[in-house]
C-alpha cells in the first residue's frame, strides 16, 4: 500500500489526462510541419493545447513556447535572456549580471553558474528571509544598468513558500526596464492562479508533470516585449525560439493537466490546506521536538508541510517510511542519488543540526483523508523508533 | 533475517548481496557516499552507485545511498592529512572501515531494525563461542587485515557472505546471474585520491611541504627532498644509492626537525614495533604478555612470526625474524599462532 506524499516531485497522471492523450493518438497523428491531413491535425491539436495553455495562464497564444519540461525552460530563459543581451550589445564589460534568489531550484542555480562561467556573464545570489521570502531591499539595492534578468521562483520546492512576484516586478521596473524578469512557476503552477500570480513576469517556467501532465512536457512563457534567443537550434520551430519536433501528445496532456488545475481551483485549495493542516498538527501534537519550517502567516502552497524533526537523520526516516509505504522527500539529490544539505534551508538561516532531520511532506490535489491518518500511524512511531531503539 | 548489504559497485559486494537474497534473507542494499570531490578510483563515483543500483534492481532488492561525507571528511579525510603534516602513514581505508562502515554504518543499521550488515570483504566470521574474524578462501585477496580492528559487539552483528570464495568464483557467480558487475575491475587506490593527482597532488592542496635533509646513520649529509611528509619508513624511492653502491633506504623521518635519515639493506630492519595500548583492539580476548602471535604489517604483507610484549603503555611486538622497519601509523594485525587464519587484535604503529 502506497501512502503517496512527494506530489511536490511529480504528482501521478490525471485520468483525464491519460484519455485526452489517448484520444489524441487514438487517430493519425503526423509532424505539426507537414502540410498533409495528419500533419493538419498535429497542427491543430497542437494549437488548440497552446490556446489554452495562454489562456489559462492569462497569456497571448504567441507568448507560450512548448519545451520539455522545467529544466529546459530554465535554461532557455537563462541562456536566452543572455543570448539577446548579447546580440544586442547594450552591455558594458563589467555585465551582463545575473541576479537568482538564494533559493532557486538547481535548473535555475545551475544555469545560472554555467551561463556565468561560460559566457562570461556575472551572477550573485539574492538573499532571502528566515521566514523563506526574498528580501525585496536586497532586490532593489542590487538591480543597477548592468543588469540582464532577475530570476526569482513563484513558489519554492522544498518549503513551498510563495513569493511575491509582482513586487519582485515591479521592484526591478523601478531600477531597470530593460532587465527581465524570470519566475519558476513550476511547483505554483499546482495550485495558484498564475494569470494572477505571475503576471507581469517577462518569462515564466511551467512544467506538466507537477500539475498530473506527462513527464517531458513543459511551457515558457516568453512575453511579448521580451527576445531571447534559442538554446536549441534546427527547424526553427516555436516561431525560432525552440527547434524540435513538437510533443504534440504532451502538449495536449499539459493543456489538460493545467485545465484541471484551474478547475475547481479554490475549491481544491481549501480542501488540500485543511488536509495539509490535518497533518501538521497531528505530527505536531503526537511527536516531541518536531518544528514546522516555515513561520506561521507565510504564504505557502497548500499541499507543502516542511518539517524539521530533532535528534534523527532524514536518511533514516525516510528508509523508514518508505519500508512503510509512506512517500516523503528529504530535499535535493546530487547526481549519485545521495541527500544533499539544502542550500534552501541554509539560505534561510537554518542550523545544519536542524537541517538534519529535515523532511517535505508534500499532498496533491487528491489526497484522499486516508492518506493522511495513514501518514499519523506511522511517522510518529517510526521517529520514535530512530530515538529511542525498536 | 533482515540483512543491510553495504554495496561499493563492485563485483564482491554485488555477489555477497546477491548470495543473502539466495539464501532467503529480507535484503536491503545502501551504497556509501563518502567522497564528494573529484576522484577517479573507481570506487564510489556516481557510475559505481548507478552499478551497485543496477545490482540491487536485478536481484529485486530495495536500495539506498547514504550520505556520510562529513563523517567520513571527519574521521577519515582530515586524520590522513593530519597525519602526513606529522610524519604518520595511515591507511585510511583501514580508518574508514573502523569509524564509518563497522561502526556509523552498524549503528544506522540497528536503528533501522536489520539483524546484520553485510559487505563484500574476503574474510570469514565464525561463531564457535566467540566470534572469531578469520583470513577469506582466497590467499590472494585475503582482507582480514584491513579487517583487524573489530570486535565481539560489531563480529555479532557482520556477516561476510564471499569470505569461503576465491575471486574467481564469486566473478562466476556474477557471470552466471548476469549481473552487470562481473567483469568490473577491482578498484585498487584509496577512494578519494584520484590516480592522476596520486597522494602527492592531494595533500599539495591540504598541507605544507617542507624541504628536509637526508643523512646516513652517521649523521653525514647524502642528499635532501623536497617534501619531508611525503617520505615514509622503509622507502626506497628517491633515496638514491650510498657511496658503496647500495640502494639506500629510509630508516626514520623526523618531521619537525626535516631530517630523513637512510641506511642501506642491512640497516633497513627493525626487530621490533611499538603499539601503544590506546591504539590497540582484540577480537576477543588480549593476548598475555610475551604470548605469541603471527603478525602482518601491511595489506598483502607476508606474516611474520614474533612475541608480544607488555611494556608500560604499549604492547611491543618483537619479530623473530628482522623486518622492514614498520612506519609510523601502520597497523600491525597479529594473527593467532596455533591458528594462523584467524585474527587475535590489531594495534597502530608509533
Amino acid at each position: 500500500m502506497i501512502t503517496y506524499l512527494d506530489h511536490a516531485a511529480t504528482s501521478p497522471l490525471r485520468p483525464e489526462v491519460v484519455e485526452a492523450m489517448a484520444s489524441a493518438r487514438a487517430e493519425p497523428l503526423g509532424n505539426p510541419t507537414g502540410s498533409h491531413r495528419p500533419a493538419q491535425r498535429a497542427r491543430r491539436l497542437l494549437e488548440e493545447a497552446r490556446d489554452e495553455v495562454a489562456e489559462l495562464l492569462g497569456r497571448l497564444p504567441a507568448e507560450i513556447v512548448f519545451t520539455s519540461g522545467g529544466t529546459e525552460s530554465a535554461n532557455l530563459a537563462v541562456f536566452g535572456t543572455l543570448g539577446a543581451a548579447k546580440v544586442s550589445g547594450d552591455f558594458a564589460a563589467d555585465g551582463p549580471v545575473l541576479l537568482s534568489s538564494a533559493i532557486e531550484h538547481p535548473a535555475v542555480r545551475e544555469s545560472c553558474r554555467a551561463a556565468a562561467s561560460t559566457t562570461g556573464a556575472l551572477w550573485a545570489e539574492l538573499p532571502v528571509l528566515p521566514s523563506g521570502v526574498l528580501d525585496l531591499d536586497a532586490l532593489s539595492e542590487a538591480v543597477d544598468e548592468r543588469t540582464a534578468l532577475v530570476a526569482v521562483m513563484a513558489a519554492n520546492n522544498e518549503t513551498g513558500v510563495i513569493q511575491p512576484i509582482a513586487s519582485v516586478v515591479e521592484t526591478v521596473r523601478a531600477r531597470n526596464g530593460d532587465a527581465a524578469v524570470f519566475t519558476d512557476a513550476v511547483q505554483a503552477a499546482t495550485f495558484a492562479d498564475l494569470s494572477e500570480l505571475v503576471r507581469g513576469a517577462d518569462l515564466v517556467a511551467v512544467s506538466a508533470h507537477k500539475l498530473g501532465g506527462p513527464v517531458g512536457t513543459g511551457v515558457l512563457v516568453v512575453a511579448s516585449s521580451t527576445t531571447i534567443t534559442p538554446h536549441q537550434y534546427g527547424g526553427g520551430q516555436e516561431r525560432e525560439r525552440r527547434s524540435g519536433t513538437q510533443d504534440v501528445v504532451g502538449a495536449v496532456g499539459l493543456a489538460t493537466a493545467l485545465r484541471s488545475a484551474a478547475r475547481d481551483r479554490s475549491e481544491i485549495v481549501t480542501r488540500v490546506a485543511a488536509l495539509r493542516d490535518r497533518l501538521a498538527e497531528g505530527l505536531l501534537s503526537s511527536v516531541p521536538d518536531v518544528h514546522r519550517t516555515v513561520p506561521g502567516g507565510v504564504p505557502s502552497l497548500p499541499g507543502h508541510l516542511h518539517l524539521c524533526f530533532g535528534g534523527i537523520e532524514r536518511e533514516e526516516l525516510l528508509v523508514l517510511l518508505s519500508e512503510s509505504g509512506v512517500c516523503a522527500s528529504g530535499g535535493s539529490s546530487c547526481a549519485s542519488g545521495a541527500l544533499e544539505w539544502s542550500y534552501v534551508l541554509a539560505a534561510m538561516g537554518l542550523d545544519e543540526g536542524r537541517a538534519r532531520g529535515a523532511l517535505r511532506f508534500s499532498l496533491g490535489h487528491d489526497t484522499p483523508g486516508a492518506d493522511v491518518q495513514r501518514a499519523l500511524d506511522v511517522v510518529p512511531a517510526a521517529v520514535a523508533s530512530l530515538r529511542h531503539g525498536a | 533475517m533482515r540483512v543491510l548489504v553495504a554495496m561499493s559497485g563492485g563485483v564482491d559486494s554485488s555477489v555477497a548481496a546477491a548470495l543473502l537474497v539466495q539464501q532467503g534473507h529480507e535484503v536491503v542494499g545502501a551504497t556509501l557516499k563518502l567522497w564528494g570531490g573529484p576522484s577517479d578510483s573507481g570506487c564510489c563515483s556516481v557510475a559505481d552507485v548507478e552499478d551497485a543500483r543496477r545490482v540491487a534492481q536485478q536481484l529485486g532488492i530495495d536500495h539506498h545511498v547514504f550520505n556520510l561525507t562529513e563523517d567520513f571528511e571527519d574521521h577519515v579525510v582530515r586524520p590522513y592529512v593530519d597525519a602526513h603534516a606529522q610524519g604518520r602513514t595511515p591507511n585510511p581505508c583501514i580508518e574508514c572501515n573502523r569509524a564509518i562502515k563497522f561502526d556509523r554504518l552498524l549503528d544506522r543499521a540497528d536503528r533501522l531494525g536489520f539483524d546484520l550488515l553485510a559487505t563484500g570483504h574476503h574474510a570469514r566470521v565464525t561463531h564457535e563461542g566467540a566470534h572469531r574474524l578469520r583470513r577469506g578462501a582466497d590467499p590472494d585477496k585475503d582482507q582480514s587485515y584491513v579487517l583487524s580492528m573489530l570486535g565481539q559487539d560489531e563480529l555479532a552483528r557482520v556477516v561476510l557472505p564471499v569470505g569461503e570464495m576465491t575471486k574467481d568464483e564469486v566473478r562466476a557467480w556474477a557471470a552466471q546471474i548476469g549481473l552487470r558487475t562481473a567483469g568490473k575491475p577491482d578498484s585498487q587506490d584509496v577512494c578519494f585520491i584520484g590516480r592522476v593527482e596520486g597522494r602527492q597532488g592531494f595533500l599539495q592542496r591540504k598541507i605544507d611541504f617542507h624541504p628536509a635533509r637526508v643523512v646516513d646513520r652517521d649523521g653525514e649529509a647524502v642528499g635532501s627532498v623536497d617534501a619531508v611528509e611525503l617520505v615514509t619508513v622503509g622507502q626506497r624511492r628517491g633515496m638514491g644509492h650510498g657511496a658503496d653502491g647500495q640502494r639506500h633506504y629510509v630508516l626514520s623521518v623526523d618531521v619537525p626537525a626535516r631530517l630523513v635519515t637512510v641506511g642501506n639493506a642491512a640497516d633497513a630492519v627493525t626487530s621490533r614495533v611499538r603499539l601503544p595500548n590506546t591504539t590497540m583492539t582484540w577480537v576477543d580476548r588480549p593476548l598475555g604478555p610475551g604470548d605469541r602471535a603471527v603478525a602482518q604489517v601491511s595489506a598483502h604483507g607476508r606474516p611474520a612470526a614474533c612475541s608480544v610484549a607488555w611494556n608500560g603503555d604499549s604492547r611491543v611486538v618483537e619479530f623473530d625474524e628482522p623486518q622492514r622497519p614498520v612506519a609510523p601509523g601502520q597497523t600491525v594485525a597479529l594473527y593467532d599462532v596455533t591458528e594462523p587464519d584467524a585474527v587475535v587484535g590489531a594495534g597502530i604503529a608509533a
